[in-house]
């Protein structure tokens, strides 16, 4: 057993957090939370030429053909900086969609895109309130053309295509449900930037009118290649939501360890020492969890329902965790628009949501665990 | 990063299985099965008598104390021969609890600062389960501040003579031999002035009491010395110094207790599939689901933070602080699951009668124990200290007391 990073892993993300620390500061963070910018092109554009965008698609395809170990490196110091560029959308939902259940051609056409920076992709998913549910979709394909409005949808006003969520015919089950490639530049699109608690992450509603929609794996099985997706996509964010936990704690230890009064340095209080302490304890569960998750995706073992919903579990309620005391522990200075604290505590909370809500993998977790033990 | 055996591995996991297969009393399984925290009791047989000859058994074929060296009746075994071992032998590890605290903390501190001979000689019969040992540290005055302890030991010739009290000794009452901590310099500030020694536990002069504990069992006792003769030969580490000795013992005391945690998230997941509520099983209640989810998500976290932990040992690097999480996440995890698998139940919740209602009991040895775990081998409040100062680098606490000398430190009751 090695429950380890490798060597060459562990240098990546060295690598990955000098490059970000220096070109992704919360300044540029902040300049797209305050609508200065959609995303941070130049970041995006970085990224690529890093070759983090493309670090687990195959070298055919125009990437680094590392593999999903690398990835999690990468997203943990994604979410280390808040950086402020569709890293989720694109590479944990599109191109996992893709790597999973795209035609060769499918393939070629968009990996080596996304691999590159040029193609911004996302999955539109949701239909406004609620979890991922089969009985939730309502966007329907019909002749090759999908219409309906999805919404939430991340990422939505500046992806380039999106991998759709649909139905395509009216039993209800989940062998009614599809995937579909749809061109967001095409004609039928429709969408309009939606307002949310982490503007540096963009939300939009997009309405598709008879747009042009191209199947993505076999027709009946849209639904299970989804939940395969989400599982994916899950053990990628919980690195990330572990990046800002831990930076979260980071800062507010630091700021502990500056600040004084009673003529002391407040981390010298044992009320703030232990809140600390327990931001420590979530944040190391998470990461043990994630390391599991990160085992399982790379291997593809059987185990990976499980352990993504174990990871993903674990990473919310340790960013919120972590977020939440960061700002109590920086007093009325974290409650100010000027320190980053605000930053946090918004993406922990719009990355609890963003692949279904903590009760949903709560579910997810506790059905899997039966399945196991049944089994 | 992988859970795969090396070829090495994979064999030495099939040697054991094997033997565990032939050898392991298999009669006690049943009821090592069941939720336990904290010594186990037997319906069946004495739980020392059962612990003692497995442990034989265990010595006899080379699978004792296994990362111990050879002559001192261990295996040599590398960190994850150890695990391989522990995973394979199940629920029979349970047996080794009378051990724990001798081969776990004394061991390696005699170890440490034993002559040769003696480790020869004690070592190999502390592997084996001849002897048990206990650690006497606390004192009525000094649990949490250890280093505020009373029991004096005055150099006589080539003895010393040790006169005081200890409490909450684990295991004293069937103990063969113990380490203690002991004030030899009452002038000095109080980290300074102690020294640290092993004793045999039926020298004259040594009378231990059991306590009878909340619970209702009695793992504890106190222990007091009166005019207890030591050899100098039998001091471990420099006069003075036994502060650092003690360190050594605590290091390990984490290591080994964060070893085997018990969660109880089995146990309450396998009694919420059967329990039935008045709308179904407990296991399709949204309540019930979340608290579980929470805690398995907590318990994987540990089991997975000990393989990081173990990783890193088969490189070679030192167990660190970060130990402490285990017993700090796990003991009022334990509380919470224990109250909430009552509550469950209802009013018959209350009872401990397994006859009255089907599934009673399961949890009240669960509930009336773990209060314990957030206090034994460091409370809950002192792992928060231990993570935070050594951890996260935050400043010590204020020790108004750290610079006088012992003697002169004004304490109720003192
Ligand atoms: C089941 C069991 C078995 C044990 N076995 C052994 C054994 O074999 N050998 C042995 O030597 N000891 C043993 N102990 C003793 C154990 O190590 C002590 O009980 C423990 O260290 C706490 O000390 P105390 O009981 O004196 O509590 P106190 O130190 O009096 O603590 C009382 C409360 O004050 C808090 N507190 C104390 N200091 C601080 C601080 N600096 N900051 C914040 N809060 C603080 C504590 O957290 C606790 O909540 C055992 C205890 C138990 C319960």
């Amino acid at each position: 057993m090695n429950f380890e990073f490798s060597d060459d892993q562990k240098q990546l993300r060295d690598q990955a957090r000098r490059y970000l620390a220096e070109h992704s500061p919360s300044k540029a963070v902040r300049s797209v939370l305050e609508g200065k910018a959609p995303y941070d092109k130049a970041l995006w554009k970085g990224l690529a030429e890093m070759g983090f965008l493309g670090v687990a698609i195959p070298e055919e395809f125009g990437g680094a053909g590392a593999g999903h170990l690398e990835l999690c490196v990468i997203a943990e110091e994604i979410g280390r900086v808040l950086a402020p560029v569709p890293f989720a959308s694109t590479i944990y939902l599109a191109t996992e969609a893709i790597m999973l259940a795209g035609s060769d051609e499918q393939k070629a056409k968009w990996l080596p895109k996304i691999a590159s920076g040029e193609a911004i992709g996302t999955l539109a998913l949701f239909e406004g309130a609620g979890n991922p549910s089969p009985k939730g979709i309502n966007v329907s394909v019909s002749q090759g053309a999908v219409s309906g409005t999805k919404k939430p949808v991340p990422d939505g006003a500046i992806a380039d295509f999106a991998i759709v969520v649909a139905r395509t015919g009216s039993t209800g089950r989940e062998t009614d449900i599809g995937l579909f490639i749809v061109d967001l530049n095409g004609a039928g699109v429709t969408r309009k930037s939606l307002a949310n608690i982490d503007q540096a992450h963009g939300q939009a509603e997009i309405t598709f009118d008879k747009a042009k929609a191209e199947p993505l794996g076999a027709a009946n099985e849209g639904w299970s290649i989804l939940t395969r997706v989400l599982d994916r996509a899950a053990v990628l964010m919980a690195f990330e939501q572990v990046g800002g936990a831990d930076r979260a704690l980071e800062m507010g230890r630091d700021y502990a360890l500056d600040r004084i009064a009673f003529g002391r340095q407040i981390g010298s209080f044992q009320a703030v020492k232990h809140l600390l302490a327990d931001m420590y304890v979530s944040a190391t569960l998470a990461r043990s969890n994630c390391y599991y998750g990160a085992w399982a995706l790379s291997t593809d073992a059987a185990e990976l329902p499980e352990a993504a919903a174990g990871a993903r579990i674990s990473a919310t309620q340790a960013f919120q965790h972590c977020a939440k005391n960061n700002n109590q522990v920086h007093g009325g200075m974290g409650f100010t628009w000027e320190f980053d604290c605000h930053l946090y505590y918004r993406r922990a909370n719009a990355l609890a949501l963003a692949l279904g809500s903590l009760s949903y993998w709560e579910n997810q977790l506790i059905d899997r665990m039966r399945l196991r033990n049944a089994g | 990063m992988n859970f795969d055996d090396t070829p090495q591995e994979a064999a030495f996991r099939a040697e054991a299985r094997a033997w565990i297969q032939a050898n392991a009393p298999r009669h006690l399984e049943p009821e090592l099965s069941e939720p336990s925290v904290g010594r186990i009791k037997l319906r069946s047989g004495d739980i020392l008598t059962e612990s003692k000859k497995w442990q034989k058994k265990k010595a006899e074929a080379g699978w004792a104390c296994l990362h111990w060296p050879k002559e001192y009746g261990g295996r040599g075994a590398s960190p994850i021969e150890r695990v391989i071992w522990q995973q394979e032998e199940g629920v029979f590890i349970k047996l080794e609890s009378v051990f724990l605290i001798g081969q776990g903390m004394c061991g390696p501190t005699m170890m440490a600062y034993a002559g040769e001979d003696d480790k020869k000689k004690y070592l190999p019969k502390l592997a084996s389960g001849e002897n048990i040992w206990c650690q006497l540290f606390s004192e009525p005055a000094a649990g949490s501040d250890v280093a505020g302890l009373r029991t004096r030991a005055e150099r006589k010739g080539d003895d010393w003579i040790i006169n005081g009290q200890k409490v909450w000794t684990t295991g004293a009452h069937f103990s063969d031999y113990g380490i203690v901590i002991t004030r030899t310099d009452p002038a000095q500030p109080k980290h300074k002035g102690l020294t640290m020694f092993f004793l045999d536990m039926k020298s004259p002069g040594v009378v231990v009491k059991p306590i009878k504990q909340a619970n209702g069992q009695a793992e504890f006792n106190e222990v007091y010395f009166t005019d207890v003769k030591i050899p100098d030969s039998q001091r471990l580490g420099k006069v003075n110094d036994g502060w650092n000795v003690s360190l050594t013992t605590l290091m390990n005391e984490r290591m080994s207790i964060g070893a085997r945690i018990v969660t109880g998230v089995p146990e309450m997941f396998d009694f919420c599939s059967k329990l039935m509520l008045e709308d179904g099983l407990a296991i399709d209640d949204k309540n019930v689901r979340s608290k579980l989810a929470s805690w398995a998500v907590k318990a994987s976290g540990l089991k997975y933070t000990s393989y990081r932990s173990i990783s890193a040992l088969s490189r070679g690097e030192r167990p660190g602080p970060e130990n402490s999480i285990g017993k700090l996440v796990s003991g009022s995890m334990l509380q919470d699951i224990a109250m909430f698998a009552l509550d469950l139940q209802g009013a018959a919740g209350v009872l401990n009668d397994a006859d009255a209602v089907a599934g009673a009991g399961q949890f009240q040895s669960m509930l009336l124990r773990s209060p314990a775990t957030r206090v034994e081998g460091g409370t809950d409040e002192i792992l928060r200290n231990i993570i935070a100062e050594r951890v996260l680098g935050l400043p010590g606490d204020i020790r108004v007391d750290k610079d006088v000398p012992f003697n002169a430190i004004p304490t109720k009751g003192r």
